[in-house]
């Protein structure tokens, strides 16, 4: 392993522009390294391939990407924890599906790319918004049914969308998401935009016929799609193995090329989507499968705890955890210290209570918004609520 | 420069299409294809896709002569996989573009029907306005001549309870050049059912039908007949038979309004509810299932809105409770006659015995 060694160069310019995408209203910013001093790291383990050849291990980084790499997967794992507190204090109904564990995954891969890239996804999708720019605000406001909340509270935590960012959602129907992500890329190539879209879906999905459909397409075509399988083992309850006649997702394209990557390891996700991107653009459609693990079930009605082991849960843990695996690499190569970084913890778990606390603030739609946005253009039609003599709208 | 809306009642002389002379005649299909050809020409981001919509110059023909046109980058001939291009269609409505997704009937939909609702219809209301979805689906729908059952649904009635949806079914060429126009002018998701048996029909079209900024309103039923004994609703196909029955029953002294939806959703309430307080009587005609169809909405519609108007029960028409069977005279009897249209119509008038009290 060979490790550049760099001097603490922990310099006191701030840098807003890092903390932005994830600040809601924030007073505190502290001083973060701005170095960007090339830092070579090697990946947990090489890539594998199918149908093409593997990137290398050895991804080059620097000091601010690894904090950033830091703060932003701690605050995804905030996020998350406190949601799920939020649900179990009933602020919280319905669905509400938990992504910590993997944000490797949404932070590596915004690394790699641009916001003129489109990202898709499924209904995990809060950690994909804020690494898209979302804020927590919008977050909270969102899962809790607010005005603030990104789709006004209309949509809930399955229907998350940032069009501004090129984030398309946010999807309730398993495997819906992919040949719609398709569909972006066929925009994007048709606009001729020079860019690329990752379409995520889990091992549950990746058995869906609309998959091979696209794929099938997206191959015929030389669409920039890039198939992103994050595999978390477990679609809902069922194992992958048990769902699954060849759980080698990153295989199943055929004749489309794949690679297996470490999904807890932000740097490999991010060297495998700067290495789909470039395949995707030339050559057409990649899939990606992502090693990753959640440590909440299913969703919140799940206990996650019926159909898998506590010791499986704690020991990826203890071994894979990707803030862990940032925080050990920062620590190394001495590009902060343990108090400093308990310090952005300490910042972060702050920036989501004045996140939840504002959200709880804020206000529940309005009652007209019912006949909001049925249509982009109304043209003047009436519609009814559940008594229609006693509720009707003028759809604008 | 959007759509002239053509409110102008047509005299009942022109709906003996038969003998028009000095208006132009265009069919369905050439009146289909001209709007498709001119919608591409006016916005570079408008593409369609579909079997067979390219090299075969489409399966009904619709498309004929636009991939030589415009190149494969914007007429498209997919794989047989509905839910895979109708989910590729939907993904690009929302980076911007605006797809026409051809299915080659609308039975074919039901594999794609995921893609149309909830993908489409709900992603406006969903997004609360960030993801507006400009798409057309469009093809033929209902029955076919001898094509059996699972080749001759009517699914009006399934898109049209959805919200997020406009549903468009055009009858005359004019209606298939104004409406495809504006479906593809218009930024919702729009589900436009044609009939394979209408694409060879003529019709008259005026050098304002002609005009390539031509549109019709989404939203405004069409009366193609005025009268004041009896209001007869109709679209696609049964608009044909519904004049039809009209003539007979002017003959016998009945003078029935006959109204072109020409919207399933939005649909025409008022226009509806107008004609039926003049009338009092309503007769309701459509090809699809009866159960939860068209023609159900309209008929609660009017008990609604103009119940002390009516004075006689609303009676419907519509194709038989049954999958549609092959041989001739079963299929004949599992859709409207003309004659089905003109027994209700008496029905209605109270000009016909009912059958049961013979007995």
């Amino acid at each position: 392993m060979a490790l550049s060694r760099l001097a603490s160069s922990s310099s006191s310019s701030r840098s807003a522009d890092l903390l932005k995408p994830l600040c809601s209203a924030i007073s505190l910013r502290r001083p973060i390294s701005t170095d960007t001093t090339p830092i070579t790291v090697e990946t947990s383990v090489p890539f594998t391939s199918h149908q093409c050849d593997t990137p290398s291990r050895s991804v080059q980084t620097n000091a601010k990407e690894l904090l950033t790499f830091f703060r932003d997967m701690a605050l995804m794992r905030r996020m998350e924890i406190a949601a799920d507190s939020l649900y179990k204090a009933k602020l919280i109904r319905g669905f509400c599906h938990l992504y910590d564990g993997q944000e490797a995954v949404a932070v590596g891969m915004e690394a790699s790319i641009t916001k003129k890239d489109c990202i898709i996804t499924a209904y995990r999708d809060h950690c994909t918004f804020v690494a898209r720019g979302g804020t927590l605000l919008e977050v909270f406001a969102e899962l809790m049914g607010r005005q603030a909340g990104c789709s006004r509270g209309k949509g809930g935590s399955m229907h998350f969308y940032k069009k501004d960012s090129n984030f398309y959602g946010g999807h309730g129907i398993v495997g819906a998401q992919v040949p719609l992500g398709c569909g972006l890329a066929f925009a994007q190539k048709y606009s001729k935009d020079e860019a690329v879209t990752f379409a995520l879906y889990g091992d549950g999905a990746a058995n869906q016929g609309q998959l091979f459909e696209a794929l099938n397409i997206s191959a015929l075509w030389d669409l920039p799609a890039i198939l992103v399988c994050e595999n978390n083992h477990y679609g809902m309850g069922t194992a992958e193995w048990r769902a699954a006649k060849s759980p080698a997702y990153y295989k199943r394209g055929d004749y489309a090329p794949g690679l297996k990557v470490d999904g807890m390891d932000a740097l490999a996700v991010k060297q495998a989507c700067t290495f789909a991107k470039e395949h995707a653009l030339k050559n057409g459609p990649i899939i990606l499968e992502m090693d990753t693990y959640r440590y909440h079930g299913h969703s919140m009605s799940d206990p996650g705890s019926t159909y898998r082991t506590r010791d499986e849960i704690t020991g990826v843990r203890q071994e894979r955890d990707p803030v862990e695996r940032i925080r050990k690499l920062i620590l190394s190569h001495d590009l902060a210290t343990e108090k400093e970084l308990k310090d952005i913890e300490k910042e972060i778990r702050k920036e989501v209570d004045d996140a939840i606390a504002q959200a709880k603030e804020n206000p529940l739609p309005e009652s007209s918004e019912l006949f909001t946005n049925v249509y982009a253009k109304g043209l003047g039609v009436e519609s009814f609520g559940a008594d229609r003599k006693e509720v009707r709208a003028v759809l604008p | 420069m959007l759509g002239q809306s053509l409110l102008k009642i047509r005299p009942a002389i022109s709906v003996l299409r038969s003998y028009s002379s000095a208006a132009k005649q265009m069919t369905v299909r050439e009146a289909l294809n001209s709007a498709l050809d001119e919608e591409m020409s006016a916005d570079p981001k408008v593409f369609l896709m579909g079997e067979e919509v390219g090299e075969y110059q489409g399966a009904y023909k619709i498309s004929k002569g636009l991939l030589e046109k415009y190149g494969p980058e914007r007429v498209l001939d997919t794989p047989i996989t509905e839910a895979g291009f109708a989910g590729i269609g939907v993904g690009a409505a929302y980076y911007g573009l605006k797809p026409v997704v051809e299915f080659m009937t609308f039975n074919f939909s039901m594999q794609a029907i995921d893609h149309i609702i909830n993908s489409a219809a709900k992603s406006n209301y969903m997004s609360a306005g960030q993801m507006s979805v400009p798409i057309v689906f469009r093809g033929p729908n209902g029955a076919a001549a001898g094509v059996g059952a699972q080749h001759s649904q009517c699914y009006a009635s399934w898109y049209a309870s959805c919200p997020g949806l406009k549903v468009l079914s055009p009858y005359s060429s004019e209606d298939a050049r104004g409406l495809l126009k504006a479906a593809i002018r218009d930024p919702d998701p729009v589900v436009f059912l044609e009939n394979e048996l209408l694409y060879g029909e003529s019709f008259p079209v005026s050098d304002e039908v002609l005009d390539s900024s031509f549109c019709l309103p989404i939203g405004k039923a069409k009366i193609e007949r005025k009268g004041k004994d009896v209001t007869i609703t109709a679209f696609s196909k049964m608009v044909g038979y519904a004049l039809k029955a009209a003539e007979i029953l002017e003959k016998e002294g009945i003078d029935a309004e006959v109204i072109n939806l020409r919207s399933i959703r939005p649909l025409d309430r008022s226009t509806i509810n107008a004609s039926v307080r003049k009338t009092n009587r309503l007769i309701t005609v459509e090809e699809g299932f009866p159960q939860h169809g068209v023609g159900a909405e309209i008929c609660a519609s009017v008990v609604e809105e103009s119940f002390a108007y009516l004075d006689a029960p609303v009676e419907r028409i519509a194709g038989a409770d049954v999958p549609m069977p092959y041989a001739a005279n079963l299929e004949r009897m599992a859709v409207p006659q003309v004659e089905d249209i003109v027994r209700a119509a008496k029905r209605a008038c109270y000009r016909v015995v009912p059958l049961a009290a013979a007995a």
